[in-house]
Protein backbone atom coordinates (compact mmCIF):
# COMPACT_ATOMS: atom_id res chain seq x y z
CA UNK A 1 0.00 0.00 0.00
CA UNK A 2 0.82 3.32 -0.75
CA UNK A 3 2.28 5.81 2.58
CA UNK A 4 -0.47 8.44 2.69
CA UNK A 5 -0.09 11.56 3.48
CA UNK A 6 -3.58 11.89 5.13
CA UNK A 7 -4.04 11.99 9.02
CA UNK A 8 -5.75 9.49 11.29
CA UNK A 9 -8.77 11.76 11.40
CA UNK A 10 -8.81 12.83 7.65
CA UNK A 11 -9.33 9.20 6.56
CA UNK A 12 -12.33 8.37 9.14
CA UNK A 13 -14.03 11.21 9.29
CA UNK A 14 -17.75 11.36 7.20
CA UNK A 15 -17.40 7.34 7.19
CA UNK A 16 -18.52 6.33 10.40
CA UNK A 17 -21.48 6.69 12.54
CA UNK A 18 -23.10 9.78 12.24
CA UNK A 19 -24.87 9.26 15.93
CA UNK A 20 -27.92 8.42 14.41
CA UNK A 21 -27.32 4.58 13.80
CA UNK A 22 -27.80 4.29 17.21
CA UNK A 23 -31.42 6.27 17.21
CA UNK A 24 -33.19 3.26 17.02
CA UNK A 25 -31.62 1.31 20.26
CA UNK A 26 -31.84 4.88 21.79
CA UNK A 27 -35.23 5.05 21.51
CA UNK A 28 -36.61 1.83 22.21
CA UNK A 29 -35.08 1.92 25.52
CA UNK A 30 -36.47 4.96 26.14
CA UNK A 31 -40.37 4.19 25.08
CA UNK A 32 -39.36 1.12 27.01
CA UNK A 33 -38.61 3.42 30.60
CA UNK A 34 -41.29 5.33 30.24
CA UNK A 35 -43.55 2.43 29.64
CA UNK A 36 -42.60 0.81 32.83
CA UNK A 37 -44.61 2.94 35.03
CA UNK A 38 -47.47 3.80 32.53
CA UNK A 39 -47.84 0.22 31.85
CA UNK A 40 -48.22 -0.66 35.18
CA UNK A 41 -50.57 1.88 36.01
CA UNK A 42 -52.68 1.09 32.64
CA UNK A 43 -52.92 -2.92 33.66
CA UNK A 44 -53.29 -2.24 37.25
CA UNK A 45 -56.51 0.34 36.41
CA UNK A 46 -57.76 -2.84 33.90
CA UNK A 47 -57.71 -5.17 36.50
CA UNK A 48 -59.27 -3.37 39.23
CA UNK A 49 -61.68 -2.48 36.61
CA UNK A 50 -62.31 -5.63 35.38
CA UNK A 51 -65.48 -6.51 36.62
CA UNK A 52 -67.16 -3.12 36.24
CA UNK A 53 -70.54 -2.00 34.49
CA UNK A 54 -70.47 0.35 31.12
CA UNK A 55 -71.27 3.22 33.36
CA UNK A 56 -68.43 2.71 35.25
CA UNK A 57 -65.90 2.48 32.25
CA UNK A 58 -66.76 5.29 31.01
CA UNK A 59 -66.83 7.32 34.10
CA UNK A 60 -63.03 6.04 34.35
CA UNK A 61 -62.30 7.13 30.82
CA UNK A 62 -63.79 10.55 31.17
CA UNK A 63 -61.20 11.70 33.64
CA UNK A 64 -58.84 13.96 31.71
CA UNK A 65 -55.92 12.08 34.13
CA UNK A 66 -56.91 9.05 32.61
CA UNK A 67 -57.55 10.43 29.15
CA UNK A 68 -54.26 11.62 29.11
CA UNK A 69 -52.17 8.46 30.80
CA UNK A 70 -54.38 5.66 28.78
CA UNK A 71 -53.02 8.22 25.18
CA UNK A 72 -49.17 7.98 26.50
CA UNK A 73 -49.94 4.88 27.30
CA UNK A 74 -51.60 3.54 24.08
CA UNK A 75 -49.05 5.47 21.79
CA UNK A 76 -45.70 4.70 24.11
CA UNK A 77 -46.95 0.88 23.85
CA UNK A 78 -47.33 0.96 20.05
CA UNK A 79 -44.08 2.91 19.02
CA UNK A 80 -42.50 0.91 21.26
CA UNK A 81 -43.99 -2.36 19.56
CA UNK A 82 -43.21 -0.97 16.15
CA UNK A 83 -39.31 -0.80 17.26
CA UNK A 84 -39.43 -4.09 18.49
CA UNK A 85 -41.14 -5.89 15.49
CA UNK A 86 -38.62 -3.83 13.01
CA UNK A 87 -35.84 -5.61 14.67
CA UNK A 88 -37.45 -9.40 14.13
CA UNK A 89 -38.22 -8.20 10.87
CA UNK A 90 -34.34 -7.18 10.22
CA UNK A 91 -32.98 -10.37 12.02
CA UNK A 92 -35.45 -13.11 10.36
CA UNK A 93 -36.32 -11.69 6.97
CA UNK A 94 -33.60 -11.40 4.64
CA UNK A 95 -34.87 -10.71 1.41
CA UNK A 96 -34.14 -6.87 1.22
CA UNK A 97 -37.47 -7.07 -0.57
CA UNK A 98 -40.16 -8.50 1.67
CA UNK A 99 -37.91 -7.04 4.63
CA UNK A 100 -38.74 -3.38 3.91
CA UNK A 101 -42.70 -4.40 2.43
CA UNK A 102 -43.11 -6.05 6.40
CA UNK A 103 -41.42 -2.57 7.56
CA UNK A 104 -43.19 -0.68 6.16
CA UNK A 105 -46.23 -2.51 6.72
CA UNK A 106 -45.92 -2.48 10.64
CA UNK A 107 -45.15 1.29 10.58
CA UNK A 108 -48.56 1.72 8.57
CA UNK A 109 -50.41 -0.54 10.69
CA UNK A 110 -48.57 1.28 14.36
CA UNK A 111 -49.97 4.51 12.16
CA UNK A 112 -53.74 3.64 11.88
CA UNK A 113 -53.67 2.03 15.38
CA UNK A 114 -52.32 5.28 16.71
CA UNK A 115 -54.24 7.37 15.22
CA UNK A 116 -57.55 5.60 15.59
CA UNK A 117 -57.00 5.20 19.66
CA UNK A 118 -56.61 8.84 20.23
CA UNK A 119 -59.98 9.96 18.24
CA UNK A 120 -61.31 6.84 20.33
CA UNK A 121 -60.06 8.56 23.66
CA UNK A 122 -61.52 12.06 22.72
CA UNK A 123 -64.47 10.57 21.52
CA UNK A 124 -64.79 8.49 25.46
CA UNK A 125 -63.36 11.59 27.32
CA UNK A 126 -65.85 13.95 25.81
CA UNK A 127 -68.35 11.57 26.32
CA UNK A 128 -69.44 10.76 22.75
CA UNK B 1 -21.07 -20.25 -2.44
CA UNK B 2 -17.32 -20.00 -0.79
CA UNK B 3 -17.80 -22.23 2.78
CA UNK B 4 -17.87 -19.84 5.60
CA UNK B 5 -17.53 -20.45 9.00
CA UNK B 6 -21.10 -20.52 10.87
CA UNK B 7 -22.84 -20.01 13.72
CA UNK B 8 -24.08 -23.05 15.84
CA UNK B 9 -26.96 -24.51 14.53
CA UNK B 10 -29.90 -23.27 16.53
CA UNK B 11 -31.30 -27.35 16.13
CA UNK B 12 -27.74 -28.78 17.84
CA UNK B 13 -27.48 -26.16 20.29
CA UNK B 14 -27.93 -27.08 24.16
CA UNK B 15 -30.87 -24.66 25.35
CA UNK B 16 -30.31 -22.85 28.26
CA UNK B 17 -31.89 -20.55 30.83
CA UNK B 18 -30.39 -17.62 28.86
CA UNK B 19 -31.02 -18.44 25.32
CA UNK B 20 -34.88 -19.59 26.33
CA UNK B 21 -35.36 -16.26 28.10
CA UNK B 22 -34.04 -14.02 25.18
CA UNK B 23 -35.85 -15.47 22.68
CA UNK B 24 -39.32 -15.47 24.87
CA UNK B 25 -38.39 -11.49 25.36
CA UNK B 26 -39.23 -11.56 21.52
CA UNK B 27 -41.99 -14.47 21.58
CA UNK B 28 -43.94 -12.10 24.59
CA UNK B 29 -43.22 -8.89 22.94
CA UNK B 30 -44.46 -9.81 19.22
CA UNK B 31 -47.70 -11.56 21.08
CA UNK B 32 -48.18 -7.93 23.08
CA UNK B 33 -47.71 -5.85 19.84
CA UNK B 34 -50.63 -8.42 18.51
CA UNK B 35 -52.37 -7.61 21.12
CA UNK B 36 -52.73 -4.08 20.74
CA UNK B 37 -54.80 -3.67 18.18
CA UNK B 38 -57.14 -5.81 20.07
CA UNK B 39 -57.03 -3.65 22.83
CA UNK B 40 -58.01 -0.60 20.62
CA UNK B 41 -61.02 -2.26 18.89
CA UNK B 42 -61.87 -3.10 23.00
CA UNK B 43 -61.99 0.31 23.20
CA UNK B 44 -63.56 1.25 19.56
CA UNK B 45 -66.72 -0.79 21.71
CA UNK B 46 -66.52 0.79 24.67
CA UNK B 47 -66.56 3.98 22.75
CA UNK B 48 -69.78 2.79 20.74
CA UNK B 49 -72.50 1.61 22.51
CA UNK B 50 -73.73 -0.26 25.86
CA UNK B 51 -74.72 -2.97 23.38
CA UNK B 52 -71.03 -3.10 21.30
CA UNK B 53 -69.23 -3.21 24.86
CA UNK B 54 -71.14 -6.21 26.24
CA UNK B 55 -70.32 -8.13 23.19
CA UNK B 56 -66.42 -7.06 23.49
CA UNK B 57 -66.87 -7.97 27.30
CA UNK B 58 -68.76 -11.77 26.88
CA UNK B 59 -66.26 -12.08 23.96
CA UNK B 60 -63.23 -11.24 26.34
CA UNK B 61 -65.37 -13.69 28.55
CA UNK B 62 -65.52 -16.55 26.80
CA UNK B 63 -63.04 -19.16 27.32
CA UNK B 64 -60.57 -18.20 24.22
CA UNK B 65 -60.95 -14.58 25.25
CA UNK B 66 -59.75 -15.81 28.55
CA UNK B 67 -57.28 -18.00 27.04
CA UNK B 68 -55.72 -15.20 25.72
CA UNK B 69 -55.79 -12.68 28.50
CA UNK B 70 -53.99 -15.10 30.78
CA UNK B 71 -51.55 -15.80 27.64
CA UNK B 72 -51.45 -11.74 27.15
CA UNK B 73 -50.87 -11.16 31.15
CA UNK B 74 -48.25 -13.61 31.42
CA UNK B 75 -46.48 -12.14 28.76
CA UNK B 76 -46.69 -8.58 29.74
CA UNK B 77 -45.32 -9.06 33.36
CA UNK B 78 -42.97 -11.17 31.84
CA UNK B 79 -41.39 -8.36 29.14
CA UNK B 80 -41.56 -6.43 31.63
CA UNK B 81 -39.43 -8.00 33.93
CA UNK B 82 -36.98 -9.03 31.58
CA UNK B 83 -37.28 -5.82 29.85
CA UNK B 84 -35.84 -4.31 33.46
CA UNK B 85 -33.08 -6.39 33.37
CA UNK B 86 -32.33 -5.75 29.90
CA UNK B 87 -32.46 -1.72 31.34
CA UNK B 88 -29.68 -2.85 33.73
CA UNK B 89 -27.37 -4.86 31.54
CA UNK B 90 -27.75 -1.46 29.08
CA UNK B 91 -26.22 0.37 32.06
CA UNK B 92 -23.56 -2.32 32.47
CA UNK B 93 -25.19 -3.99 35.59
CA UNK B 94 -25.95 -7.83 36.52
CA UNK B 95 -23.29 -8.94 34.09
CA UNK B 96 -21.54 -12.40 35.35
CA UNK B 97 -22.67 -15.85 34.79
CA UNK B 98 -24.17 -16.12 38.15
CA UNK B 99 -25.87 -12.92 38.37
CA UNK B 100 -27.63 -13.74 35.05
CA UNK B 101 -28.91 -16.47 35.97
CA UNK B 102 -30.24 -15.23 39.29
CA UNK B 103 -31.88 -12.44 37.61
CA UNK B 104 -33.11 -14.30 35.07
CA UNK B 105 -35.07 -17.42 37.68
CA UNK B 106 -35.95 -14.17 39.42
CA UNK B 107 -37.67 -12.82 36.07
CA UNK B 108 -39.77 -16.32 35.82
CA UNK B 109 -40.67 -16.76 39.57
CA UNK B 110 -41.91 -12.58 39.73
CA UNK B 111 -43.79 -13.10 36.28
CA UNK B 112 -45.59 -16.10 37.17
CA UNK B 113 -46.39 -14.66 40.91
CA UNK B 114 -47.75 -11.59 39.51
CA UNK B 115 -49.85 -12.68 36.86
CA UNK B 116 -51.41 -15.14 39.52
CA UNK B 117 -51.80 -12.14 41.79
CA UNK B 118 -53.52 -9.81 38.74
CA UNK B 119 -55.94 -12.62 38.73
CA UNK B 120 -56.56 -13.09 41.74
CA UNK B 121 -57.48 -9.38 42.12
CA UNK B 122 -58.92 -9.18 38.94
CA UNK B 123 -61.78 -11.63 40.04
CA UNK B 124 -62.31 -11.21 43.52
CA UNK B 125 -61.78 -7.38 43.05
CA UNK B 126 -65.03 -7.79 40.45
CA UNK B 127 -67.01 -9.43 43.14
CA UNK B 128 -66.52 -6.21 45.59
CA UNK B 129 -66.94 -3.74 42.58
CA UNK B 130 -70.07 -6.34 41.72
Amino acid sequence: MKKSFATAEKRVRYLGSAKEGVGHWWWQRVSAMALIPLSIWFIASLVLLSGADYSLWRAWVQSPYVAVGMALFMLGAIYHGVLGLQVVIEDYLPHHGSRLFWILLVNFAGWILGALSLVVFIQLFVGR
Amino acid sequence: MKTRPLSPHIEIYRPQLTSILSVAHRGSGIVLALGLPVLVLWFVALSRSAEAFHLAQSWAGSWVGRVALLVWSLCFFYHLLNGVRHLFWDVGMGYGLKATYRSGYAVVVLACALTAIAWIVGIFGARWIG
